[in-house]
């Protein structure tokens, strides 16, 4: 008896692949032949790093099984950190597309680094503890950027907490201005580049899973007693999920601040985080093609729905509570499990 | 059928051991309170490596609390435990089960969301060395450790005929299996003492009796120790080679099947009052 190689897993992801694949050229071809508003062109990026958020965050609440609420924060260090080695760099890397790339990848690098400083404590606490304490550490993230200054002069790097005292030499510029923010930022992330964001993104949260940490990881949040039994090192699975999730966030904000001139920390307050995870509820725990429709959708809702002004937010609400409970309906589901059971079985007749 | 026996000289109370086997356990005076409650106390306990000793006793009688003090879910409040010799105290549950001890449990705890084969291959873990560079980007090293995890876990599967339940949510199979599936989990570990709470439990007198010759199957090929909890008499009575009574938390009895099942005072506290109910 020869076993089928192509589970339902590899199927499901090898669709999403697809999908995200398709969604980008009809787009470029919706771009290119001018059918596209200008809000819509606008909004392009925003939505990538919005995708590439909920698919982060879904990896630590659908995988993980944690449940958190300060993942604006890793989304605010990848900003700061990427934007800043992207103004650092501006003559150094004269090519913008690797400017990006590099930019990214130091939001990415810094971010891991605050979420592994972060998992510290919070990978110790359980449930509803563990939520309110990543609050907390997202509130702190917002108000340490808040108050820090970074200039650059002919010393290097100048760094000051609290108010200006980087005192640049002749010549120096203050890159990140305390509530100010980051200003003057040049305008480098494109679709193709949001694009490839949610790939990589997609290809890390699917190869992790699809691998003996993501079986672990998944086995710690099914049964953690069963999970230690067995000798899984509890400690380390976890940070792997967290510092990876916090990883891809902070890509995620590179990308988004980089097509802004300007960035400040009070964007990504709770506000963000609990945005992000209505995406990842919304579009089911553990499912990525439904946090990527979720958060593309979303994020587009409000705009589409401009015409209403007064009643945009009515609207926008009362949308997602009936989504809300269409999806947890269990008449609902349970047609859903048929229909899906019923298929199955037909394709294993043929 | 059964090992060689001799009694050997020791403080510890099982009379009879087969001497040609290194011991793979051993407690020494273990105990643990909970608040007032004494639940076990003073267990001296010695298993030869592929020993299958019962572990029986009325309900509450701290069973289950004895697996737990072996893999270290709970601290003992005293004794010390021996795994190959080795002093287990300051180690972790996760670190008991990697040097060695592998169990299951009560009340059956599965990775209910993961696949049968991803519990299986999930037990394998500490055998499984690439990193998660490879992982990520798909090098060979993920794909020849995958590839012998797979066969491993379809290998350990067919123990129990449970190779085409692979691709299944563990969490809805039916129960008898649920309960097999812990024993493959616990076994991926390459334990050198499986530790079964109930295996029977909830079987069906069939499913029982092929319980039975699995757990025999299980020893003579991986050569490891069992220690066994089970409230099903026959099944006890037939594959344990030494069987070991608590009563509230103490050991009253030690010894062979045929002298448990006359010792009066096993009748008095367990084996008679069954056949009243
Ligand atoms: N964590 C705990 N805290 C307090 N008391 C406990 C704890 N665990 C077990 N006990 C008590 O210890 C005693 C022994 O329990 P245990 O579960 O070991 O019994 P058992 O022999 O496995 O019984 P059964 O045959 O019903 O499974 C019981 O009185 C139980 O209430
Ligand atoms: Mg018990």
């Amino acid at each position: 008896m020869k076993k089928i190689k192509w589970s339902k897993t590899t199927g499901k992801n090898t669709m999403t692949y697809g999908l995200v694949i398709l969604a980008y050229v009809v787009l470029q071809l919706f771009g290119a032949a001018g059918l596209m508003s200008s809000s819509l062109k606008g909004m392009l990026i925003p939505i990538c790093a919005y995708v590439a958020m909920a698919i982060s965050l879904n990896l630590t609440v659908g995988v993980l099984g944690e449940l958190s609420l300060g993942h604006a924060g890793f989304m605010s260090v990848g900003a700061f950190c990427g934007t800043s080695t992207a103004i650092l760099l501006q003559n150094a890397v004269p090519s913008a597309p690797l400017r990006l790339a590099i930019s990214l990848v130091m939001g990415a690098l810094f971010a891991a680094v605050v979420g592994f400083l972060i998992g510290i404590p919070v990978l110790r606490l359980r449930g509803d503890y563990l939520a309110i304490v990543t609050l907390a550490f997202g509130e702190i993230i917002k108000s340490i950027f808040n108050n820090l200054y970074l200039g650059v002069d002919s010393h290097g790097l100048h760094v000051s907490l609290l108010s200006d005292r980087t005192n640049l030499a002749e010549g120096g510029s203050l890159i990140i201005g305390g509530p100010m923010g980051i200003g003057g930022i040049q305008k480098i992330a494109t679709f193709t580049a949001g694009f490839v964001l949610i790939m990589v993104t997609l290809v890390v949260v699917f190869n992790l899973v699809n691998s003996r940490a993501g079986r672990a990881i998944m086995a710690i949040r099914d049964n953690r007693i069963a999970a230690e039994s067995i000798g899984l090192n509890i400690t380390k699975y976890k940070m792997m999920a967290f510092v990876t999730s916090a990883a891809l966030a902070g890509a995620a904000g590179a990308l988004f601040a980089m097509n802004y001139s300007t960035v400040v920390a009070n964007k990504f307050d709770f506000n963000t985080s609990i945005l992000v995870l209505v995406f990842v509820v919304l579009g089911g725990q553990g499912n990525m093609l439904g946090s990527i429709i979720a958060a593309a959708a979303l994020t587009i809702l409000p705009e589409a729905l401009r015409e209403y002004a007064d009643y945009r937010m009515l609207v926008y609400a009362i949308i997602l509570i009936l989504v809300m409970l269409a999806t947890n309906n269990p008449t609902l589901k349970s047609w859903l499990d048929r229909l899906k059971s019923g298929r199955r079985k037909a394709k294993e007749a043929i | 059928m059964f090992p060689k026996l001799v009694p050997v000289p020791s403080k510890n109370m099982i009379p009879e051991r087969d001497i040609d086997k290194p011991l793979v356990l051993e407690c020494i005076n273990l105990g643990i309170t909970f608040g007032g409650l004494q639940a076990v106390e003073n267990l001296d306990l010695a298993m030869g490596q592929t020993e299958i000793t019962g572990l029986i006793g009325p309900n509450g009688a701290g069973k289950t609390t004895v697996f737990n003090l072996l893999t270290k879910v709970y601290q003992p409040t005293t004794g010390t435990i021996l795994l190959n010799g080795k002093d287990i105290q300051g180690m972790d549950t996760a670190h008991v089960n990697r040097e060695g001890i592998a169990r299951t449990f009560q009340n059956i705890r599965l990775f209910s969301d993961l696949t049968v084969e991803e519990n299986v291959k999930v037990g394998m873990d500490a055998q499984m060395h690439y990193n998660m560079l490879s992982s990520l980007l798909r090098l060979p090293g993920y794909w020849k450790e995958e590839k012998a995890a797979h066969e491993r876990a379809l290998e350990l599967l067919s123990i129990f005929n449970m190779a085409d339940l692979a691709g299944v949510k563990a969490g809805s199979l039916p129960y008898g299996a649920q309960r097999r599936l812990e024993i493959i989990r616990a076994l991926a570990t390459n334990p050198r003492l499986l530790l079964l709470d109930e295996p029977a439990a909830g079987m069906n007198p069939s499913e029982t009796a092929e319980l039975m010759e699995n757990i025999r199957k299980i020893r003579d090929t991986f050569q490891i120790a069992i220690l066994l909890i089970e409230h099903d008499m026959n099944l006890v009575m037939n594959i344990c080679e030494g069987i070991c009574v608590l009563n509230f938390g103490r050991v009253i009895a030690k010894g062979t099947p045929s002298e448990i099942q006359a010792n009066p005072a096993v009748i008095e506290a367990y084996l008679g009052k069954k056949k009243e109910a």
